[in-house]
């Protein structure tokens, strides 16, 4: 993101925010390790099989689910096709135009899928009717309704939230041929996968950078953890570079925080 | 090829490697005239040429910064590079890749000793194999060095995987695709910084700390190879 503030402001701003990191603290007074408010609203969109609103301090994302029928790819035959995309809107942010995605936004759906697809958060071949002919697809978009910081982070919740509360239409095998039956089913679930961002700002790790911080941070490391406590997807971004001991630390403080992000969604959503 | 049968009852992989072993490397500087630095790398299979172009004038000219040098990077597959024809549009994924690696060179860049100038690096993957990005990396700190452009320290990719349980360095195609999990990452070698990671596929907390020392390692060896290629050129022969 570009701000508009001169080169000697910025500089003086990430002197000050330097300095109050050495002291545990940052400029939204919240400390190294603290999320900003998570709030959560499932179900919105009727017209979706699920649906999730994510706000994360002022970034906001809201994921739709819709389901259909497909062929299988010819390379898993016995399998159900996820799709995750995520786009920022132009509404989103002044910086933010239409158009064709960015590198950002192509890196940010492409993260963020993977984070989901590599956790087996949902078994695929659970998604299959006909071996090689009819699966579920499902696809989940995300749009980035406003801009502030941590899109990695907020479009994961609401990707996780809305495919926990999805409702499938149900189809019954006969003779080979498929037909919907009135009743819709819940998918199952192996896991929770949670996405865990930090920033590097000088020699300090930090969660949940907003848009500030992104603007004045060396490098992000956006990590994936799993109900296991394992890291199942992870991406570097940004011009700096980590330490090992520090890559390390973040992957402890992923499982950490993941655990504690994990609870609060099942809670919201009243999940066991 | 099926899930439980990438590593045999020896231990060995289906090239015949053991875990910790790299593909053959070989690295050349300086094979494009027009370029001000390139180099060309082969890692297994795959064989990637890079130019880089710069520091030059920024076009469109309000791109530029008027602080440090524009970077742009671009990471390209042939369309025969692969199995089936590669579209030779880019792809998400290749938009993705050329994001990531352009962040992992920029790490060893010193930028700001250009102001308002672009420097240019293109990747060309003329044959695709497992770990293409990685080479990519490598090969392009090496043309970076061939250009004379200021750097920190070269950046080397390696990457490790994991295959019927086990953490292997060097993930070939068939291992890439059949694998459990894909970890590429970048260093700074002497600086001991770690400038590009990409995680994909199940680490438990020992084995994500055996696969990152292992990619480590094996970054370490190709650097040895970094280094002999540009003396080679520069010096006209090797020191063991």
């Amino acid at each position: 993101m570009h701000s508009k503030r001169s080169f000697i402001v910025e500089d003086l701003r990430k002197a000050q925010l330097a300095n109050l990191l050495t002291q545990g603290k940052r400029l939204d007074g919240r400390s190294l390790l603290d999320y900003r408010d998570l709030k959560i609203e499932t179900n919105l969109i009727s017209k979706a099989e699920g649906s999730a609103k994510v706000s994360l301090g002022n970034t906001q994302a809201i994921a739709g689910v819709k389901v259909e029928i497909d062929e299988p790819f010819p390379d898993t035959p016995d399998q159900g096709i996820l799709i995750v995309n995520a786009e920022i809107l132009p509404l989103a942010s002044p910086y933010a135009e239409p158009g064709p995605p960015d590198e950002e936004a192509i890196e940010l759906a492409r993260v963020v899928d993977r984070g989901i697809r590599a956790s087996d958060m949902i078994n695929l071949k659970n998604l299959c009717l006909i071996e090689g002919k009819k699966v579920y697809t499902i696809f989940v978009d995300v749009s980035i309704l406003n801009v502030d910081g941590n899109l990695f982070d907020a479009t994961s919740y609401a990707v996780v939230s809305s495919l926990l509360t999805t409702k499938i239409p149900k189809y019954e095998v006969k003779d080979g041929e498929i037909k919907q039956v009135d009743e819709k089913i819940s998918l199952s679930f192996d896991t929770i996968p949670i996405s865990v961002t930090l920033g590097k700002i000088g020699n300090t790790l930090i969660v949940d950078p907003d848009q500030e911080e992104e603007a004045l941070m060396d490098a992000r490391l956006t990590l994936a953890v799993d109900s296991d406590d394992n890291i199942v997807a992870g991406q570097k971004g940004g011009a700096g570079s980590f330490s090992y001991d520090e890559v390390i630390r973040a992957t402890e403080i992923a499982r950490l925080k993941g655990k504690e992000i994990r609870s609060k969604i099942k809670e919201v959503l009243g999940i066991g | 090829m099926k899930m439980g049968k990438l590593i045999n009852e020896e231990g060995l992989r289906v090239d015949g490697r053991r875990v910790d072993e790299l593909r053959p490397i070989k690295i050349e500087v300086g094979i494009l005239k027009n370029a001000d630095g390139s180099a060309y790398i082969e890692m297994g299979k795959n064989k990637i040429v890079v130019a880089v172009y710069g520091p030059k004038e920024v076009h469109p000219k309000h791109m530029s910064l008027p602080d440090k040098c524009l970077l742009r990077c671009r990471y390209h597959m042939s369309p025969f590079s692969t199995d089936v024809r590669k579209n030779p549009a880019p792809s998400r994924r290749e938009i993705e890749i050329s994001k990531v690696v352009k962040e992992a060179l920029e790490s060893a860049l010193i930028l700001y000793d250009y102001p308002r100038t672009a420097i240019e690096i293109y990747m060309e993957v003329l044959q695709s194999d497992g770990g293409s990005r990685c080479a990519a990396i490598t090969a392009a700190s090496v043309a970076l060095s061939d250009a004379g452009i200021n750097m920190r320290d070269l950046v080397v990719a390696c990457a490790v995987g994991k295959a019927d349980g086990m953490i292997i360095l060097d993930p070939n195609d068939i291992e890439d695709k059949e694998g459990e999990a894909d970890m590429p990452l970048a260093i700074m070698p002497n600086l001991n910084q770690l400038t590009l990671l990409q995680i994909e596929g199940k680490f438990t907390k020992e084995e994500f700390e055996k696969a990152f020392n292992l990619a480590l390692e094996g970054c370490r060896k190709i650097h040895h190879i970094q280094k002999k290629a540009l003396m080679l050129k520069y010096f006209g022969k090797v020191e063991e």
